[in-house]
């Protein structure tokens, strides 16, 4: 048995996008522990509820994280709308499915572009992410922004797509599939790809089930948890099926989100073909009184929003517990065991988004 | 959508429940936390597939409450962070980080009171 040191891991490093910190406890090059801390970029959002009122706190909801925005406003949205027993339009359901699925795309694009810089292949990185633009366009011609788009309102959405655009952005997605197929082709059947994430970070079905694991992260474990089969907004209109494979590693872990690009890419097709004219919008009234539990499968796997009213404009509580947070467990047990050398990577297979966490 | 449902425990029921949950395969999603007037109300919220179970309980200024992570071991996580944040005295948390979770300059941040800092 080697000496034990501790390596402090983060919060800058120079593959991690986001500031958290790891004191990993070593024998010779080996993890045999990981302390996580966090609160670089706690921001204290869900406080912010208790000065923010229940309309104004859909801005903020929106901020919590730059990558899953649209999702967060959406499933605060959807918590204030089932406390008020709000049903929205058809049409605003598809809508929200449509930019929930972009919000997918557009962010297993990121990951897929920071894992290949991560292993030092830049070509593949900046391919990565030019695709990832066509995304970002598409946002940017539907609601006006490409970070945040402020189109989730309660009671439904605040922009519609106009069916020549429906159309254009179909068309955008054919060529977007096409390039796609050809870069994910090497990350699948690279050999320096291979090399660096078979057999790393093993987390089995049983440990993921046992460590509460979401998302892709369970997913690739095998186990069968996805958030849209329960048919919020338009997916229950929809025919899906969660990708799943079985070995639990960092690869399974790239190819689940690989396939979940493809997927995305169908379920927003489906939409358009689905999506029937009539009303985005239905006007609320009155305040929220009671609490509900919300809970959406965004890009890094399952959410889980909690808001409390008390039929004043200010709520008595938000909580949100974000698929980061679940995945940190089966981080930490995965990292014991494995190389310093490989820790980056295996941080970045679970698409760590601090952020969010934090709050 | 699986049916919601909240059980108002008291808080030294709270391991008897979890054993229970976890022995139908519920998976634990997730602890909050809600300041009201005579403490924390605790929500401990699992997922059974069919159905989504919320135990609930107000933790007093003075209490102790067992930690479940003999039981769901990665309720570690929201225990820490609860304590840190809230100051609800959580006991037995498998590891605990003795407040070393969040990098805060505020003690327990959502539970001030008029005054602190």
């Amino acid at each position: 048995m080697g000496k034990e040191t501790v390596i402090p891991f983060g919060p800058q490093h120079p593959v991690l996008p986001e500031p958290i910190h790891l004191d990993l406890v070593l024998e010779d090059e080996t993890v045999v522990e990981a302390i996580p801390s966090i609160g670089y970029i706690h921001r204290g959002l869900e406080k912010l509820v208790e000065k923010k009122d229940f309309q104004q706190y859909t801005y903020v909801a929106e901020r919590i994280c730059g990558i899953c925005s649209f999702m967060h406003g959406m499933g605060y949205c959807m918590s204030v709308e089932s406390i008020m027993g709000v049903q929205i339009p058809e049409r605003a359901e598809f809508l929200r499915t449509i930019w929930a699925e972009l919000s997918r795309l557009h962010s297993h694009m990121l990951w897929l572009g920071l894992l290949a810089d991560a292993l030092g292949f830049e070509s593949l990185f900046m391919h990565s992410w030019r695709l990832r633009e066509q995304i970002l366009d598409i946002f940017e011609e539907t609601t006006s922004g490409r970070v945040i788009f402020s189109v989730c309102d309660i009671g439904g959405v605040r922009k519609d797509i106009d069916s020549e655009t429906l159309k254009k952005i179909n068309s955008i997605l054919d060529g977007f599939e096409q390039e796609v197929s050809e870069i994910t082709k090497v990350f699948l059947n690279d050999s320096s790809v291979i090399l660096r994430t078979q057999g790393l970070g093993v987390l089995s079905q049983q440990a993921a089930f046992d460590l509460g694991a979401v998302g892709p992260m369970a997913r690739a474990s095998g186990i069968d948890i996805d958030m849209r089969k329960s048919g919020y907004a338009a997916y229950g209109r929809l025919k899906m099926e969660p990708i799943l494979e079985t070995a639990g590693d960092c690869y399974a872990r790239t190819s689940v989100r690989i396939k979940e690009v493809f997927q995305s890419l169908d379920l927003i097709r489906q939409c358009i073909a689905l999506i029937p004219e009539g009303e985005i919008k239905v006007k609320v009234m009155g305040n929220p009184k009671g609490e509900y539990f919300t809970r959406l499968e965004q890009p890094r796997g399952e959410v889980l929003y909690y808001v409390k009213a008390n039929g004043t404009k200010f709520l008595d509580r938000v909580r949100v517990r974000t698929p980061t947070f679940a995945n940190i467990p089966a981080l930490l047990e995965t990292l014991k065991g494995c190389q310093l050398a490989d820790v980056p990577v295996l941080i970045l297979t679970i698409d760590p988004c601090i952020s969010c966490t934090e709050r | 959508m699986a049916q919601q449902t909240i059980n108002t425990i008291s808080a030294n029921e709270l391991l008897a429940y979890a054993l229970r949950l976890k022995n139908t395969n519920h998976r634990m999603v997730a602890i909050s936390c809600t300041t009201v007037e005579n403490g924390i109300e605790m929500s401990y919220s699992f997922d059974g597939g069919n159905d989504f179970i919320n135990l609930r309980f107000i933790a007093g200024p003075e209490d102790e409450i067992e930690s479940i992570s003999s039981i769901y071991p990665y309720s570690f996580l929201y225990e820490n962070e609860i304590k840190e944040l809230f100051g609800v005295n959580i006991t037995g948390i498998t590891p605990d980080y003795k407040d070393k979770l969040y990098k805060i300059s505020v003690k327990t941040p959502f539970n001030m009171k008029e005054g602190d800092k």
